[in-house]
């Protein structure tokens, strides 16, 4: 397999807005350490899942490989190239190939644009179609994600249609200009959960059609497990643990990853959970814990921990852990 | 298992300018000492604004056209505002989804603390109040001195702990949540879970959990009303909810949910959306998107069906 | 069945009232105002034809004679018919009060999206020298400019026009800071468009609305202005009828119970005033429920 991506010790660091005295006598700028040294790759045709809780980096991750933002330090090499040393209209065109699915539909598409030009509009842009054959272009496009009668919703505002649809309209969107690399954040989050299903086969359906490679931003363990192939764990900016899905599943390495998968409530009654729950909540992304940034909340901490950072190490065949103790 | 609240026949209306939504049409729900009942579905259902209804906190335009809320007998509907009022923190108490929004940013925790005591009872001193909370918030396994934060200072999954204990500080028999955990971290979630079913024995609490969230029903609920349109889909213990599902809506909405445990080739997808209140389709609501749908479906609302604590209101099952 | 036209139009009346029970009282509002406005509108549209008499004829009947059959608002002292004065008057202001505030939007609104877009120091330049601006009385400056501009009906609408600039600069620029940061902003910066297209495609249209409705309140404050303006003597030549000039001239004659001279000019400029703020009002009401329709 090809590799299509590749993010090399990524950071960003978010300055803290004070006062204007606090920032004149601080000895040190205060920072939020939203991703602070992210690694991995993507495998062309994979779906990687980026999970985790809230906070840990996951979203500023997608947006700093769509270049929506810009990094503190850190790669991130898409077709051989590092995109933040892509000029404005080189990054212009790739963005025809690498597109993104954000979580809320209503707020992603303009409300005084209707789905027609919405779903049209990146052809627009790159100069891929006009006038009639766009317009044929979004209608195919319609009906492959399900929106029908086509040139019926064509002319309609988001207001106007269903929750299900408008996300329907997103996916059409970023699929319309064919691209190689899709990010989707949270894409089912927002929609109803008689919907979800739905929209995730329709993620599926559309990625064999299409020969899409997938980033799959998601808080939402279940869902993480149906439908991608390597998923990689996020804490507090960091990777804990990277493997295949099923692997890091069934048997889960670092702590972190345990504690996760046994905290997800399982809708079956007959089940009740044995794995001890941490205390605590997560700490501030502005003065994360020493050493292993789990080990205050870690049931196996050793003293070890508090001050040895683990790098990430294999511990099987494309798992990656960071953890001391492994 | 004695019966502290009972919902007949409720019928709540939201009249607004394109027409009336109809949030709620005739539902019947039983709630008994100490059990835990879970009212799903998802958004648009109907289960937040029943959940409302009880204490009348229904925001205008919303109002209660038909039906009947009995509390231990008592009609909540047609009480007397200062009767009412007495009931709320006291009796039944309440706790919302956003634990940032519910809180007053302006006040102490101990002040909001003092405040819903005295409220209920003037005579009691301000010391006094400030005992029964700290031993409340030390039953949470918060330590009392972070009476003395703002709700800026904490986080949310502390916040969530301190609605809790706001709710509970007067000893109600009542408890209703409504999307208690939708905000929270999946960690922070299954602690609050813990805790909720430590709260309930230790003070015999009886509590309406009202969620999307099938899982966490599943870990915590005795006994699950699924809720679909306004209507009631079914009724019964968890275990028989989850086992077997009767409604075609469970069903469906049980085989389209991704299970950590399991492992699903597929997942079962429900055509079309959930129906418009203001025109709901005639005869039983779910009807437009059942694939067991028959003729009289389409015509006439189903009756309840079953016995016991099994009630399905299905034509399958007449 | 053939289409009835009496038909269509009781359909069409039926739809009309069922928009009035929809909003209330803001629906009568807004068509009592969009009504007087067009009745003032048709007058200028149609003033030659309306006008028994020409604005400029000194010789249409005895001087200075009170509202009688011929002349239905009576003459002033130059023998000139009031009523035909009154009628050519709409024409100036309507155009006057519309250009300045067609420029004061364009002006405004442009300078609005750009410095709430762009940020940074381009924007606290702009929002000072507009702070400034909007900072003064607004006939004070309109009667500063004019008399730095000298007489014309180009510089008077100049004069009216500078004032409002600075209202829809921070009308634009509030919601552009707003808008800037919306999802689907973000989204079409996702999807490669360029700076100017998101500004014109995604921002400029979110932003649209709620200028009309300043657009409408605009125009009665700048006939107000314009009015005052050449009742002062600043602006106008007299060459031009214009109602603002007719109640100056008008008014040394009012203590000598000559009241029809300014009266009449007077009640047009509050009418014509009152259309459009009730207008703008109506719709405001209207058109705020449908922005909150999310």
């Amino acid at each position: 397999m090809t590799e299509l991506l590749k993010v090399e010790n990524l950071k960003k660091h978010f300055p803290l807005q004070k006062g204007f005295l606090d920032n004149l006598f601080a000895k040190e700028k205060r920072v939020v350490r939203a991703v602070d040294g992210v690694s991995f790759s993507i495998q062309k045709g994979e779906t990687l899942g980026l999970v985790g809780e809230s906070g840990c980096g996951k979203t500023t991750t997608g947006r700093l490989i769509l270049r929506l933002l810009e990094p503190t330090s850190g790669k991130v090499v898409y077709g051989g190239k590092s995109i933040f040393s892509y000029s404005k209209e080189e990054m212009r065109r790739l963005r025809e190939k690498m597109q993104v699915i954000f979580q809320d539909p209503f707020a992603s598409l303009s409300p005084r644009m209707t789905i027609g030009e919405a779903i049209g509009h990146p052809l627009k842009i790159h100069g891929l179609a006009h006038g009639k054959g766009a317009e044929q272009k979004v209608m195919d496009i319609m009906e492959k994600v399900g929106l029908e009668p086509a040139s019926f919703l064509y002319h309609k505002y988001p207001h106007q249609v269903s929750g299900g649809q408008r996300q329907r309209v997103v996916i059409a969107r970023a699929l319309v200009t064919n691209p190689e690399f899709v990010v989707a954040d949270e894409p089912i989050a927002m929609a109803d959960v008689s919907v979800r299903s739905m929209i995730l086969e329709l993620l599926i359906r559309l990625k064999e059609e299409f020969d899409l490679t997938y980033l799959f931003i998601t808080h939402d363990l279940a869902t993480s497990k149906y439908i991608c192939d390597r998923v990689a764990i996020m804490y507090l900016g960091k990777i804990v643990e990277m493997g295949p899905l099923k692997e890091v599943f069934s048997k889960p390495v670092h702590p972190y990853t345990s504690t996760l998968l046994a905290a997800v409530p399982v809708p079956d009654p007959k089940f009740r959970r044995t794995h001890p729950i941490p205390k605590g909540e997560i700490p501030s992304a502005i003065n994360p814990p020493s050493g292993c940034r789990f080990h205050p909340r870690c049931h196996l901490a050793s003293p070890e921990c508090s001050r040895e950072e683990p790098p990430l190490r294999e511990v099987g065949k494309n798992h990656w852990v960071a953890c001391n103790l492994r | 298992m004695k019966t502290i609240l009972e919902i007949k026949n409720l019928h709540v209306h939201f009249p607004i300018n394109i027409g009336t939504v109809r949030a709620v049409q005739g539902v019947d729900l039983e709630l008994r000492q100490g059990e835990v009942m879970g009212l799903v579905g998802e958004s648009g259902c109907g289960k937040s604004t029943l959940g409302f209804s009880i204490l009348r906190l229904l925001r205008p335009p919303g109002e209660i056209v038909e039906g009947e809320i009995l509390y231990h007998g008592r009609d909540l509907v047609r009480m007397e505002e200062k009767e009412l009022l007495s009931l709320r923190g006291n009796n039944i108490s309440m706790i919302f989804q956003d634990p940032l929004t519910s809180l007053n940013p302006l006040f102490r925790i101990d002040e909001q603390f003092i405040e819903t005591i005295k409220t209920h009872d003037p005579q009691i001193s301000k010391q006094e109040a400030f005992k029964k909370a700290a031993q409340v918030l030390e039953s949470l396994g918060i330590s009392p001195e972070r009476l003395l934060e703002y709700p800026h200072q904490m986080s949310g999954g502390m916040r969530q702990r301190i609605m809790i204990g706001m709710a509970l500080v007067l000893d109600p028999d009542l408890l209703i949540a409504d999307e208690p955990t939708t905000s929270l971290d999946v960690i922070v979630e299954a602690q609050f879970l813990d805790l909720l079913n430590e709260l309930r024995r230790q003070y015999d609490l009886t509590i309406l959990l009202i969620t999307h969230n099938l899982g966490i029903v599943a870990q915590l609920a005795d006994r699950v009303t699924v809720m679909y349109g306004g209507t009631i889909a079914e009724t019964g213990k968890a275990e028989s909810i989850f086992g077997n599902p009767l409604h075609p809506y469970t069903q469906g909405l049980l085989a389209s949910i991704p299970n950590i445990k399991l492992d699903q080739p597929e997942l079962h997808t429900m055509e079309g959306s959930p129906p418009d209140l203001v025109a709901p389709p005639p005869g039983c609501v779910f009807h437009p998107r059942c694939p067991r749908a028959m003729d009289i479906c389409k015509k006439e609302r189903p009756k309840a069906f079953g016995k016991d604590d099994r009630i399905v209101r299905c034509w399958l099952y007449g | 069945m053939r289409f009835s036209p009496a038909a269509g139009l009781g359909k069409l009346l039926q739809r009309f009232m069922g928009q009035g029970k929809k909003y209330g009282m803001e629906w009568w509002v807004m068509i009592i105002g969009a009504t007087i406005v067009l009745a003032i509108v048709i007058m200028a549209f149609c003033a030659p034809y309306i006008a028994p008499f020409s604005p400029y004829d000194q010789n249409t009947g005895p001087q200075l004679s009170p509202p009688n059959n011929i002349h239905i608002m009576g003459t002033d002292n130059l023998q000139r018919d009031v009523w035909s004065r009154v009628v050519f008057g709409s024409q100036t202001i309507l155009r006057v009060a519309v250009l300045a505030a067609v420029l004061s939007s364009v002006v405004g609104i442009t300078f609005g999206l750009i410095s709430g877009f762009a940020g940074g120091n381009l924007d606290r330049i702009f929002s000072l020298i507009m702070d400034s601006v909007y900072s003064f009385p607004g006939l004070i400056l309109a009667i500063a400019f004019a008399a730095m501009l000298g007489p014309g009906v180009v510089n008077i609408t100049l004069a009216v026009a500078v004032i409002y600039i600075p209202t829809y600069f921070r009308l634009v620029r509030g919601q552009t800071l707003a808008i800037k940061e919306e999802l689907y902003v973000e989204a079409a910066k996702a999807i490669g468009a360029t700076n100017r297209v998101i500004l014109w495609k995604y921002i400029f249209p979110n932003v649209i609305a709620t200028t009309v409705v300043v657009f409408s309140m605009n125009v009665a404050d700048a006939i107000m202005i314009e009015a005052a303006l050449t009742y002062l003597g600043l602006g106008l030549p007299p060459s031009v009828v214009d109602w603002g000039m007719d109640l100056a001239m008008g008014k040394k004659y009012l203590p000598s119970g000559q009241w029809w001279l300014i009266t009449f000019p007077g009640a047009m400029i509050s009418l014509l005033a009152l259309g459009f703020t009730m207008l703008g009002e109506g719709l405001s009401e209207i058109l705020n429920p449908r922005l909150l329709e999310r």
